[in-house]
């Protein structure tokens, strides 16, 4: 994978002072840029072995009754720069269940546990770049930021695409939630253009009846795949 | 006009936030029954060949105080300098959620081309908006051929990449996020 330093324009910056914790947090010297070497060209590689058959079952996965919620399908493929597939992506999740609660020691807000569900899922992409899972819709929840602030319901993923310089975490929202124009965290990002593409659109056709709902949420790596003929080795 | 150019936008970053633990390691946590084990519990198998090493450290932010909240990964060749197969080289470094120290035990480097013995870190947390990219090397290795290390303009910041030894086989590499002696990040 030939990778160039990161487009930044679409990233939020490291220090985003309407989200607080950022302040302290953010390195405050320039990046250092130049070319990706070996190192972060390579990464670890994912095998179907390494996964459960419930991984992507967030509604079965932690005790195998089903967890209470809106019950979705989150569905996706994950391309890079060029508009090509990666294959045997590694895609995690996790969320808040249905309430907005997270099974986590530190989070005590007042919306119960679902003894059923964990709020985490994992897996791998197809041949085309294709995922899906199924989960539940996860609940609103505040947070202490400003006096009275609430992330819109939010899926956080993780991606592990084949070069380790292309490790990536975003979140994905939900389309027509009017938290998100007055969440700090999503609007880190600057253009709202770039912020839209982390909003998911209902999909009525990949929605089963009496089933589930679904929404679609593609992922772009950076990084163009090449072929080996252009792969050419590098001094470094 | 002209014709558009057809390629795609990186999907924008958002912060791991506070809770990067449920979805990379929640056996780590306590969430026993998803997956039988984390992924990247450690780098090699134990019967790997090289040298020993273990590797410890804290992030700190702007204030001083500890990140226990921080996640990090790494990946590095193996002793004879070549990455993978599989899944080796890469590990999940979850921090000790009272004390923030992490703990990476592996085998040292080998060299990769003309770059010195390295271990590449990526470092998420509640905070950081988009996940940090640095790296250790070694200190008592010869570093002067390095052409990442050779590119650092302000030399005076080199040793911020440099891993301490703290006894045989043990080495310290804090990462400070901000304020003096923060840490070299990459964009590469
Ligand atoms: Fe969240």
């Amino acid at each position: 994978m030939t990778l160039h330093p990161r487009t930044r324009d679409q990233h939020p910056p490291a220090y985003a002072p309407g989200y607080k914790t950022s302040v302290p947090r953010s390195p405050k010297q320039a990046l250092l840029a130049m070319g990706a070497t070996a190192t972060e060209q390579t990464g670890p590689v994912f095998g179907h072995s390494m996964l459960g058959e419930l991984d992507s079952n967030l509604i079965l996965n932690f005790t195998g009754e089903p967890a209470v919620g809106e019950r979705i399908v989150v569905y996706g493929r994950v391309l890079d720069e060029n508009g090509r597939p990666v294959p045997n992506a590694l895609v995690e999740v996790w969320q808040a269940n249905a309430g907005g609660r997270y099974r986590h020691k530190k989070d005590g807000y007042l919306a119960p546990l679902d003894p059923n569900f964990g709020g985490c899922g994992r897996v791998l992409t197809g041949e085309d770049g294709s995922y899906e899972f199924l989960t539940v819709k996860p609940g609103a929840y505040p947070w202490p930021n400003g006096p009275n602030d609430w992330r819109p319901a939010h899926i956080h993923y993780s991606l592990c695409g084949p070069s380790f310089g292309q490790r990536l975490i975003t979140q994905m929202y939900f389309e027509g939630d009017p938290l998100i124009a007055r969440c700090p965290i999503a609007n880190t990002i600057a253009n709202k253009a770039d912020l839209d593409r982390l909003v998911a659109p209902l999909d009525m056709n990949r929605a089963r009846p009496l089933d589930f709902l679904a929404y679609k949420f593609d992922i772009v790596l950076r990084g163009n795949r090449q072929t080996m003929f252009e792969n050419k080795p590098e001094g470094m | 006009m002209v014709q558009p150019l057809e390629y795609l936008k990186e999907t924008p970053s958002q912060t791991a936030g506070p809770y990067v633990h449920i979805g990379t390691t929640p056996n780590f946590i306590g969430n026993a029954g998803i997956y039988p084990e984390d992924l990247g519990l450690k780098p090699f198998p134990d019967d790997v060949a090289g040298e020993k090493i273990k590797v410890t450290g804290i992030v700190y932010d702007g204030t001083g105080t500890p990140l226990r909240d921080v996640l990090l990964e790494s990946w590095q060749a193996d002793a004879s300098g070549t990455y993978g197969p599989g899944i080796q080289g890469w590990a999940r470094l979850p921090a000790n959620q009272d004390t923030g120290v992490w703990t990476l035990e592996t085998v040292k480097p080998g060299a990769v081309g003309k770059m010195a013995p390295h271990i590449a870190l990526w470092i998420v947390a509640r905070g950081i908006n988009v996940g940090l990219q640095t790296r250790m090397y070694f200190d008592g290795d010869d570093l002067t051929t390095d052409p990442v290390l050779a590119r650092i303009e302000h030399k005076i910041r080199v040793p911020t990449l440099i891993a301490k030894s703290d006894g045989p086989g043990s080495w310290r590499f804090d990462i400070h996020l901000q304020g003096d002696g923060e840490t070299i990040f990459f964009d590469m």
